[in-house]
């Protein structure tokens, strides 16, 4: 998994349980390089929005980091953000890691015009003037693709359309010149045309910010187009990982191929459509052994009599199947 | 992974019934326009017609998607089916009735008489949370009341089975206590608990992950045929959509731009906005270099902008507007399929006038 390039953000051995410990994440290291654009992929309940939460220091109450390290940075630069204090998180989100959600208007305050919010982030993170913060605003509105941006400035949050607004969230993202941006679900609410203006856009702001991107997306597409390497979850772990053309192209790990079965196919003449049997494992399940094995078409007696390692496949591929181990292929 | 619907027919039997004769359309929408609150002065809000001049056909045992973006009257057009809004012009059938001029008291009589009913996006907001499930599913029929007592507690039981929920183990459950595609069901069970002729969904599965909205998809397939019934899907996925429906309606600002079989449509679009769609789904076919990109579907930038408010209603984002585009295009048969519509002057010709590809310019 090393990555030749600066690596903006590693996690090591992450674990983080919610409730009354019922682990929901466990075990999941990655690394995420200057300027590479990593793909975090797996159903509702994979642990996928908690392990970005967790980067982000915003765990739901219930929720808690019970082991692993999250390091950003490198070098003098690096700081380790499990267990820091709340100076230490001021800092890192006033202008090292920027994030948009899902919903962008309840990011926002409806009663305050958007340029307003954005020209706020500027005064109080960058200590800029008010004129000047204008200013900026104005080129970072310009700069996201919004139309029009001197008019945007003065314009409140229910006049705006959503892929607008999701726009705007980027721009008060990017603010801060972050290191690193988390997009979790970015693009899910929105329609095809304006998803595809905004992966384009955040592709875009990638290379002229060398800002590394981590997408939380359980749409495999739209990870395809736009991110450099893919990690799926499933249950907590981190199932497979690698470039993403070589994931897609040869998935090592049943539940990656499940996922591609599923995932929007560009494919318009298909007459069905298929489901992934059964239920994800739910948060703090016990389980002997691979946590996909119940909904697996290809499990044996192997996956469930003990815990499954990482299989290092080379080339920056990973795979936690045991097949991989048993160096069996993986039955199509 | 081979785990389709043991229900579904292979598609070439369902395509041969899909094929003339055709029965009579169970809903026919003609010229039907809705108007909001007219726009008020300086606000951006209230914008008029949300729905212009649309026409649309469903018939018993079909399945219409019906894709589009915020705001182009997708979930208008389900509201003045279902009896919710009256329209300001037009006419709606529904099974050989005029409903679209039906006064006050007859209009709610229809709607509760549930032959046509809603489902919405987000489950977790429409069902009511201090209802139990059975509640949930039966207060259609207390509100229908056509029933007695038992048929109706037979009833729910049996709608909560069809769309694979064991009644039992959920019946004194509320929504806060089911996962989010088990919800999704419950909201099926509680449309289709009158045993209506035909149900409007309106973005059905945009809450729930992939595998759960194939699941939810499959089950309306599943259901069309054992009860019959006619199925329109608000959808803004077009691959799954394609999976499932037969036919697919594309609105733009208001107005239907094209209509036909879903595939025709998505392959080989007649609209330049449908077009602009397909290119902009993701997908996970890597190296289709001669797919058609966004970029290519997009104005140049150095245009002069086109008036917002001047004829077609796709004109001031078209590649290929033209002095003819000042005025609103019907829509109309193409001549080379006649089961298609298309609501552009240059449906057949626009593709010759793409530019070349140029791959490295990518506008976002």
């Amino acid at each position: 998994m090393a990555s030749p390039r600066e690596r903006t953000l590693a996690v090591t051995d992450l674990q983080v349980s919610v409730g009354d410990g019922l682990v929901a994440v466990q075990d999941v290291s990655f690394e995420i390089g200057r300027g590479e654009s990593v793909g975090l992929v797996g159903e509702s309940g994979s642990g996928k929005t908690l392990t970005c939460r967790a980067a982000l220091g915003l765990l739901p109450t219930t929720g808690r980091v019970d082991g692993g390290r999250i390091v950003l940075g490198e070098g003098p630069q690096a700081v380790e953000l499990v267990g820091a204090r709340r100076s230490t998180w001021d800092g890192v989100r006033a202008g090292r890691i920027g994030a948009v959600f899902q919903d962008p208007a309840s990011y926002l305050n409806p009663s305050l015009t958007v340029g307003h919010q954005l020209a706020e982030q500027l005064r109080v993170k960058r200590g800029l003037r008010r004129r000047a913060a204008h200013d900026r605003a104005v080129e970072l509105f310009a700069e996201v693709g919004l139309h029009d941006p001197a008019a945007v400035f003065h314009q409140y949050p229910h006049q705006l359309s959503g892929g607008m607004l999701q726009r705007v969230l980027i721009a008060i993202a990017i603010s801060c010149e972050p290191e690193l941006l988390i997009a979790d679900e970015a693009t899910t609410a929105l329609d095809v045309v304006i998803q595809a203006e905004i992966l384009a856009l955040l592709r875009r702001l990638r290379e002229t910010h060398a800002l590394s991107l981590l997408l939380v997306t359980h749409d495999l597409a739209v990870v395809a187009e736009s991110c450099e390497r893919v990690l799926v979850m499933y249950g907590g772990q981190i199932v497979e990982s690698g470039p993403t053309a070589q994931v897609l192209g040869d998935p090592q790990h049943p539940y990656t191929r499940a996922l591609m079965a599923v995932a929007t196919i560009g494919d318009w003449g298909r007459r069905r459509l298929d489901v992934i049997p059964g239920q994800p494992p739910a948060a703090g399940e016990e389980m002997p052994g691979c946590r996909f094995a119940p909904r697996c078409p290809v499990a044996s007696a192997a996956c469930t009599a003990g815990p499954v390692p990482v299989t290092d496949l080379g080339g920056g591929r990973t795979t936690r199947c045991v097949r991989s181990i048993l160096d069996e292929a993986v039955p199509a | 992974m081979s785990t389709t619907h043991p229900t579904r027919a292979p598609h070439d039997v369902r395509l041969a019934a899909s094929l003339p004769p055709t029965p009579a359309p169970l809903l026919r929408v003609r010229g039907l326009s809705v108007s909001y609150t007219p726009p008020r002065k300086g606000t951006h809000l209230g914008t008029g017609a949300a729905l212009r001049d649309a026409d649309l056909e469903v018939r018993p045992g079909e399945i219409v998607g019906i894709v589009g973006e915020t705001g182009s009257g997708k979930t208008t057009l389900a509201r003045a089916t279902v009896g919710l809004v009256a329209p300001a012009a037009g006419e709606i059938e529904f099974a050989g009735e005029d409903i679209g001029g039906l006064r006050r008291r007859a209009r709610r009589a229809f709607r509760r008489s549930g032959q046509v009913q809603l489902v919405f996006q987000d489950p977790l907001r429409s069902l009511d949370p201090d209802l139990t499930v059975t509640e949930l599913v039966r207060e259609p029929l207390d509100i229908a009341g056509t029933l007695s007592r038992a048929e109706r507690g037979q009833r729910v039981a049996e709608s909560l089975r069809l769309v694979g929920l064991d009644p039992e183990a959920v019946a004194d459950r509320r929504p806060r206590q089911l996962s989010g595609g088990q919800r999704q069901r419950v909201s099926l069970a509680r449309a289709i608990s009158t045993r209506p002729r035909l149900l409007f969904c309106d973005e059905p599965v945009s809450a729930l992950d992939v595998s759960n909205r194939n699941l939810i998809l499959n089950l309306l397939d599943q259901l069309r045929t054992e009860l019959d019934l006619a199925v329109v899907i608000i959808a803004h996925d077009l691959s799954s959509l394609a999976g499932i429906a037969d036919r697919v309606a594309v609105f733009y600002r208001g107005r239907i731009v094209e209509q036909g079989p879903i595939r025709a449509v998505l392959e080989e679009p007649a609209h330049p906005y449908t077009a602009l769609l397909t290119a902009s789904a993701p997908t996970i076919a890597l190296g289709h270099e001669d797919r058609l990109t966004p970029d290519r579907l997009r104005p140049d930038p150095d245009r002069p902008a086109w008036p917002a408010d001047l004829g077609c209603v796709f004109a001031h984002r078209c590649p290929f507007a033209h002095d003819a585009c000042a005025e609103q295009p019907r829509s109309a048969p193409l001549p080379h399929a006649p089961q298609r519509q298309s609501a552009c002057h240059d449906a057949v010709v626009w593709r010759e006038r793409l530019d070349p590809p140029h791959p490295q310019k990518e506008s976002a």
